[in-house]
């Protein structure tokens, strides 16, 4: 294909550009990860740019010394899991019948999920219903206001709709299959890739949320990983890992430093390991939502 | 007689027609019932956390007492929005909100399409995955660990922001506590997290375009730069006028869980935007009227937003939202 000079000359330029971006992005994290097993002061002193100095896991072993890290991680599984179940069966339940032609009201319905969209009652109606349930500091109070995303209603809906054929679902009707039986034995089997979308969009929003978990729980045992999170990244308070005894002021502050780092990288860990296939994924999950939108 | 016969006729046939539509859907009703039964804990849902909020807004409009409950506190019209209106936060929050909301919209906006646009031209599938890997990895970061991050690489004692600067000669900078760096500092680092993921949509939509047009613009002797200008960027208009509306929509809603984060005292003349006046009097203050007022001017000037630049974009573009 023949391409003029001034083609050439944006092609690399565009090369170019994408690759600082793309270094401006990775940096960052590669930092966070070097600086996570590299000793304190060197950190401290600028001497960490390319590879960790004076190999350290300091940062890890305050963090794990620490019981209430390893009780925030099991809380934000247990979340995690139970939400994510709660989840995917209400997106079912709701994107089902509104893929359907035949299912009257669906109009209706979809104008009353759809508005939620656009105006709510706000934080402090909310926080009066959630009191008024007593479901203030409970386990529940995790997993059932976010029961279902209205986003992610509508993206299942239009999978439905688009990529199951009808004339199936027909046959399984002539046939006498009743409308729970053609759902669990005809619609679910062919929507693997959507499910998979809808897990890991689930998962990751309950992994990484802190809002609900900081205005509804009040007791240090239901707290997820996110807020003791929020302690040691944002509030620096880690009195407790940090050793006041053994020396200075300096000393501890390095400290406490590591321990930041490290937190970033055992927080992420799951995620970074997930994250080629949440990037296939995911990206699918967008493609389906755009196509209409 | 004729005609008479035939009105008859057309009338019944009307009817009948009619019936049989509500006929069909009876049946279709009876025949679904296992889809109701269905839908039926998503409508409860909705009913309870969504629209039973809605109902207690009023709470807005009354002088709420625990006691008494939401429906009996007595009713004071718009004392509290007066209140908003008069108090000395009132224009520093709508300020901050807003100049947040604008330079967001102005800068986190644009750079997704130009980033497609850019990923879109490469022919070099390994260097257009690696790219399109690295800028959508930190979406999945939390907002706590983005916040503790900003906070780590900005801290002027130990971060690495101003041990560049203290390198170059410079003086450090303590970012955190400038009211004046903050908007630029959310912003930013909202773009650093955002860009690569936002651009997946304009992708997909660049992806549709039908490469004969490009083609066939080829053979006209069109340069690299129209055929862009005039066939990638009319093909995701769509796209990009859809995610304009619903972006204008949210300008009031600036999120509260990275501001909230990254406010703290000496900041707060910069930081402190509706969202967070909300939490603090609301939640913490137990000001549960008041603070539901803000709340609900909020919402409302989101949702009057929202509809006019969609009956905007109805007007001067082919798509909307509705």
């Amino acid at each position: 294909m023949p391409q003029s000079r001034s083609e050439r000359i944006a092609s690399v330029a565009i090369y170019c550009i994408l690759t600082v971006i793309t270094l401006l992005v990775l940096y960052p994290l590669y930092f966070v990860l070097i600086a996570s097993f590299s000793a304190p002061e060197t950190v401290m002193r600028g001497e960490v740019w390319l590879w960790p100095k004076e190999w350290s896991f300091v940062g890890y072993e305050r963090l794990f010394a620490n019981s209430e890290i390893g009780r925030g991680f099991l809380n934000t599984l247990l979340y995690t899991a139970a939400g994510t179940s709660l989840n995917l069966v209400m997106t079912i339940a709701a994107a089902y019948p509104l893929s359907r032609a035949d299912f009257t009201g669906r109009g209706v319905f979809t104008l009353i999920i759809v508005f939620t969209m656009f105006f709510s009652g706000g934080m402090i109606p909310n926080y009066l219903l959630i009191k008024e349930l007593g479901m203030l500091d409970s386990f529940w109070v995790m997993i059932i206001p976010t029961a279902v995303s209205v986003w992610n209603i509508l993206i299942m809906r239009t999978f439905f709709q688009s990529s199951i054929p009808k004339e199936l679902q027909e046959a399984a009707f002539i046939d006498g299959c009743s409308n729970m039986r053609v759902l669990l034995r005809i619609v679910l089997p062919l929507s693997g890739p959507i499910l998979a979308v809808m897990v890991l969009f689930y998962a990751v929003g309950h992994w990484n949320s802190y809002f609900n978990a900081m205005i509804y729980l009040s007791s240090r045992d239901n707290y997820p990983l996110q807020l003791f999170l929020r302690e040691i990244l944002v509030q620096g308070q880690m009195q407790e890992m940090v050793d006041i005894s053994d020396d200075s002021l300096a000393r501890s502050l390095m400290d406490a430093e590591a321990i930041k780092y490290a937190a970033v990288i055992v927080t992420n860990l799951p995620m970074l390991m997930l994250y080629p296939f949440l990037q296939k994924y995911f990206v699918k999950g967008v493609m389906i939502g755009s196509i209409k939108g | 007689m004729e005609q008479r016969i035939e009105r008859v006729e057309s009338l019944t046939h009307h009817r009948t027609k009619k019936t049989i539509r509500w006929r069909r859907q009876a049946m279709h009703i009876r025949r679904n019932w296992q889809l109701y039964v269905l839908f039926a804990p998503v409508l409860l849902y909705f009913i309870v956390f969504h629209y039973v909020p809605m109902y207690g807004v009023q709470i807005a409009f009354r002088d709420f007492i625990a006691t008494k409950g939401i429906l009996d506190s007595p009713w004071v019209g718009l004392k509290h929005f007066e209140r908003f209106f008069d108090s000395y936060y009132f224009w520093r929050i709508l300020r901050n909100t807003l100049g947040i909301g604008l330079y967001e919209l102005a800068v986190g906006f644009p750079i997704p399409i130009i980033l497609a646009l850019m990923i879109n031209e490469v022919r070099n599938s390994k260097f257009r995955r690696m790219v399109q890997t690295v800028t959508y990895a930190p979406h999945f970061l939390s907002t706590v660990v983005m916040v503790g991050m900003i906070m780590m690489f900005l801290s002027p004692v130990s971060g690495l922001v101003n041990q560049v600067i203290a390198a170059f000669g410079g003086e450090p900078i303590s970012f955190m506590t400038e009211p004046s760096w903050f908007k630029s500092i959310y912003v930013w680092s909202g773009v650093w997290q955002g860009m690569g993921w936002s651009s997946i949509i304009y992708l997909a939509a660049l992806a549709g375009i039908d490469p004969q047009l490009h083609e066939a613009a080829k053979v006209d002797g069109a340069s690299w730069l129209r055929r862009i200008w005039h066939i990638n960027l009319p093909g995701i208009m769509p796209t990009i006028v859809i995610l304009l509306i619903l972006n204008i929509g949210s300008i009031l809603g600036v999120g509260f869980e990275k501001v909230f984060l990254m406010q703290n005292s000496l900041n707060m003349e910069a930081s402190d935007v509706i969202s967070t006046n909300v939490y603090r009097s609301g939640i913490l203050g137990a000001q549960y009227s008041y603070s539901a007022a803000v709340g609900l001017f909020n919402s409302v000037v989101n949702f009057i937003l929202l509809i006019s630049v969609n009956r905007i974009a109805r007007k001067v573009s082919s798509s909307s939202l509705w």
